[in-house]
């Protein structure tokens, strides 16, 4: 058996912890006669803090810790997780995965990741930079969030407040096989949400920076600066006449196009045939100049990991290229389903990455839009992934001739996925670093609106 | 003291020998100089899992979540800090963390707790998870799948689940209230997919409320939901594209109400209200609907999913106005923001578990029945939109803009519902969508128990509801434009 175990040195107190409660688990499937068992734990700390009007609203200390086990008895599996870090707690939670699994049926996909998939390289990725921030040195970062965003404009009249949050911690995953992953991870971020103009006209919007480590964030007047100018820029929206016309989502908002292609070509939407991309594998879903890839181990990076949710190791890797659907992401799971292979994906896609295909950023591709839709929020649900058909309410602005014109609002976009991703025809490289999905502002040459 | 608050001392206190005398000490330490209110919140909370996919039951899920939220309140400031260990220690801890907020650090002395005023609890405090054996809730599954694969040989897939949870919570408040909840709840859910000629669609449906698993067996519920679900997929088989723009639409009972949680049920929240950040604020007394619409937040109906005995602040919950014959009367209230605002509690304070902290939030939101048959409000339609089956929705409170997604609509021709078409988003503006209903049905029915509420990143189990309803103009999203 391959012995995989890996943490960063030296480990302090509560990741020993965190590791000799996952060998308790682990011990404790093996006499209650599981054949495999895995388990994920998470311990982490920090402060959020709400300034709203200068003021102090809300200061939270937030400390949490979590495990969960699964167990495998042959081919049938149960779960369980616990708050409780006691050895009772962490026995009994054990015994009713255990329990749970006498009533599973036997499924012969149903196990651990295959060893010889697991990680065996560790490569620092950057991830661990706690900030020992106390509680006024946060309200003051907030203040100033918030004091430059109100400053900006007379039209702004109200506002939701500046914030600041800091959290870091460890995770281990662990199992049978002799996989042990230890993880430290930090994260940080700034946020500001303001309110410009009054009665029927108010408007808000917000903006945030979110990082790995303190001193990559943009500052916090920045912050209040972009939030001021997002949120003035809706004052005196209109209504748009229904219609077809060629959109751009704005970076901040194209990465949910990211998303529903995830959904689509993800193992569990496939097997069970609830997508609109099954068995598209080979196929021509984008234009020849879209490569759509994972890059897992971007240090710094808000989706990095060496490992995922399974141990598997991740890799980089082109989903998509000349536009053609060349993988899937799948876990062991769905892979064995699908009679494939896993792609390191349990748990989620690691820094999914459009490339741009142009050099500008915005300005570029409004340009190279003419007259259309600029779309700069999405609300609502109405994505169907089994059938592609799309229609979710927007917030916007007019362009013309490659120029905003005015904010538009109370619209629909609406379109099949499908078509959609077929006709994007330019990403932009103003690429949003924030999420774990990496996109541009890009543009799709037709969808349906409906206003009034 | 209440049997309830026996029993969840059993489950919160007991374990680690914590006592009454903790409880006041902490409390004491929490309202230091400058801190108006403070309140402790012990939760125990036990959830199970179960579900079957492609014919195999092939996951269950058990866990215990527990700890203690602790919040100090001074003036507009909040203070809040947590632990996963109900211990006397991790309380004293919390609760210097929490009024750090005054910044004054002067213990005051220990504050006495007692019992509130008896509260007839609107559900049974039973334990879900243990009302059918584990077996059989595996059969249960199994069945349900039966009965969906046999109504049809396009259906291709089913899923279904089957979920528990039994919620243990006391509040301590710095009032001096002691108050406690054992609220149980349950969930089945059955989705489809269905196949013709190479095209798919799904269907869904699912239901619930606060009582013990055995609700899915009586009356056959759960073939129910089986039968629904896949009435729904053939439906859209057929469908064809949703037109695209504004145009008359007739709201079937029951689910739709999520029209009225999005376009005005948030906006009518406290917290947004004292902020004056929600499109409603000041708005007291103006006529924000058609005198047809008496919209109600109702917490108090028995075993329904999204009723409280009591709130997480332990008031007692309320049949609340929100709107009356088109008149706006009220907001729905927390403690915090009811006394900023000068106004009374509404029992709508809730979290979604003691590491989150409380906010005001609906229970049940659902507009009064009126006078009108349904079959004739769709009579009186030219042309127009049937929707009587939705996804979730999502709304901007500042703006008043919302949306809602049909997953079931019929186009309305010459007075009669006839093609189905595919779903699409409805958006349309808070303040005034109901200024636009024009037939209000005699048919109310709340909905079948599913609807999950966030805010804030914090999810909260409620229920909405309806009777069929006429609006005059709402903006359709489909790709159909003539």
């Amino acid at each position: 058996m391959n012995n995989h175990t890996w943490h960063p040195a030296p480990i302090d107190s509560q990741e020993c912890t965190l590791l000799e409660i996952a060998e308790l688990a682990l011990s404790r499937a093996a006499n209650k006669g599981a054949t495999g068992a895995e388990v994920s734990m998470g311990h982490g700390q920090g402060i959020s803090v709400t300034v709203r009007r200068g003021q102090v609203e809300t200061v939270e200390h937030n400390r949490d810790k979590s495990l969960g086990v699964t167990v495998f008895f042959e081919h049938r599996s149960g779960s369980a997780d616990t708050t409780d870090y006691s050895a009772t707690a962490v026995g009994s939670c054990v015994d009713a995965a255990c329990n749970i699994a006498r009533f599973t049926e036997q499924d012969e996909f149903n196990g651990l990741a295959e060893p010889d998939l697991l990680a065996t390289e560790f490569p620092e990725l950057d991830l661990y930079h706690p900030w020992d921030l106390d509680m006024e040195q946060a309200i003051e970062l907030a203040q100033r969030c918030e004091q430059a965003a109100l400053e900006q404009d007379k039209r702004i009249t109200n506002t939701e407040g500046g914030s600041i949050s800091s959290h870091h911690g460890s995770d281990l995953y662990a199992n049978s096989n002799g996989f042990r992953g230890l993880s430290r991870n930090s994260r940080h971020s700034t946020s500001c949400s303001v309110i410009a103009g009054e009665g029927d006209g108010m408007q808000r919007d917000f903006w945030f920076d979110s990082c790995r480590d303190r001193n990559d964030l943009m500052l916090p007047e920045e912050v209040g600066k972009e939030t001021a100018r997002r949120t003035l820029r809706r004052l005196g929206a209109r209504k748009i006449r229904t219609g077809d016309y060629p959109v751009i989502y704005e970076a901040p908002v194209a990465g949910s196009l990211m998303s529903h292609l995830v959904s689509a070509i993800n193992g569990s939407s496939l097997y069970r045939q609830a997508s609109f991309l099954l068995d598209s594998k080979g196929e021509q879903i984008f234009s020849r100049q879209i490569r759509i890839h994972e890059q897992p181990l971007l240090k710094k990076a808000s989706g990095s990991a060496s490992f995922d949710n399974e141990g598997v190791a991740t890799k980089p890797r082109d989903i998509v290229s000349n536009g053609v659907l060349n993988e899937y992401v799948l876990n062991s799971y769905s892979a064995r389903k699908l009679g494939l292979q896993t792609t390191g994906n349990a748990g989620g896609v690691h820094n999914l990455t459009i490339d741009s295909t142009i050099n500008g950023g915005l300005e570029d591709l409004l340009s190279q839009m003419g007259t259309g839709l600029l779309v700069s929020e999405l609300i609502g649900f109405g994505v169907n992934t089994v059938t592609g058909d799309y229609s979710r309410g927007a917030f916007g602005f007019w362009v013309e001739n490659g120029k905003i014109e005015y904010p538009v609002q109370e619209f629909t976009i609406a379109g099949n996925l499908r078509d959609m991703f077929r006709s994007i025809e330019a990403v932009a490289s103003d690429v949003d670093t924030r999420r774990s999905t990496r996109t541009g502002s890009l543009l799709i040459s037709k969808l349906t609106v409906a206003g009034e | 003291m209440s049997e309830l608050i026996q029993l969840a001392q059993q489950s919160l206190w007991h374990p680690t020998g914590l006592v009454e005398q903790d409880i006041s000490r902490t409390l004491g330490k929490i309202m230091t100089p400058g801190v108006d209110y403070a309140d402790l919140y012990f939760q125990y909370s036990r959830h199970e899992s179960w579900a079957l996919d492609e014919g195999t039951v092939k996951s269950g899920n058990f866990g215990i979540d527990q700890g203690v939220g602790v919040r100090a309140i001074a003036g507009e400031k909040t203070g809040f800090a947590y632990s996963d260990e109900i211990t006397g220690s991790a309380l004293l801890d919390a609760a210097t963390a929490a009024r750090s907020i005054a910044m004054s650090y002067k213990d005051s002395s220990a504050i006495a707790v007692r019992d509130g005023v008896d509260i007839v609890p609107l559900y049974q405090p039973l334990d879900p998870l243990d009302s059918m054996q584990d077996k059989e809730k595996v059969e249960l599954l199994r069945q349900v799948e039966q009965i969906a694969r046999n109504l049809d040989p396009k259906v291709k897939q089913v899923m279904v689940s089957l979920a528990a949870v039994q919620d243990t919570i006391m509040v301590a408040r710095s009032d001096g209230l002691l108050a406690a909840d054992i609220r149980p709840l349950v969930r089945m859910n059955v989705s489809v997919i269905v196949e013709k000629n190479g095209r798919r669609e799904q269907g869904s449906m699912g239901g619930g409320g606060r009582f013990g698993m055995e609700y899915f067996t009586q009356q056959d519920r759960a073939g129910e939901y089986a039968r629904e679900a896949v009435r729904q997929a053939l439906v859209n088989l057929d469908a064809r594209d949703a037109p695209a723009g504004e145009m008359t639409v007739v709201l079937g009972p029951g689910w739709p109400g999520i029209l009225l949680h999005e376009a005005i049920g948030h906006g009518l929240e406290g917290d947004f209200n004292r902020k004056g950040t929600s499109t409603f604020s000041g708005r007291i007394g103006e006529t924000v609907a058609s005198s047809q619409c008496t919209v109600v937040d109702d917490g108090t109906i028995p075993d329904r999913r999204g009723s409280l005995t009591i709130d997480d602040e332990g008031e007692p919950s309320q049949n609340t106005v929100l709107i009356e014959n088109g008149v706006l009367k009220g907001y729905m209230q927390d403690q915090m923001n009811a006394r900023l605002m000068g106004m009374q509690p509404t029992g709508n304070g809730r979290r979604e578990s003691y590491a989150h902290l409380p906010m005001p939030r609906m229970t049940n939101t659902y507009m009064l029945p009126g006078d009108y048959d349904p079959n004739e409000i769709i009579a009186s339609v030219d042309k127009g939109l049937y929707a009587v089956n939705f996804g979730g929705g999502q709304v901007d409170i500042t703006s008043g803009k919302f949306v809602f997604s049909a997953s079931e609509a019929y186009l309305i021709e010459n007075g009669k519902a006839t093609h189905p078409v595919k779903g699409a988003t409805l958006i349309g503006n808070g303040p005034e969508v109901l200024t636009r209903v024009s037939m209000v049905g005699n048919d109310l029915a709340l909905d079948s128990g599913v609807g999950v509420c966030g805010k804030d990143g914090q999810s909260v189990p409620v229920g909405v509801g309806q009777p069929t309803m006429r609006i005059d103009g709402l903006t359709v999203g489909g790709v159909s434009v003539e």
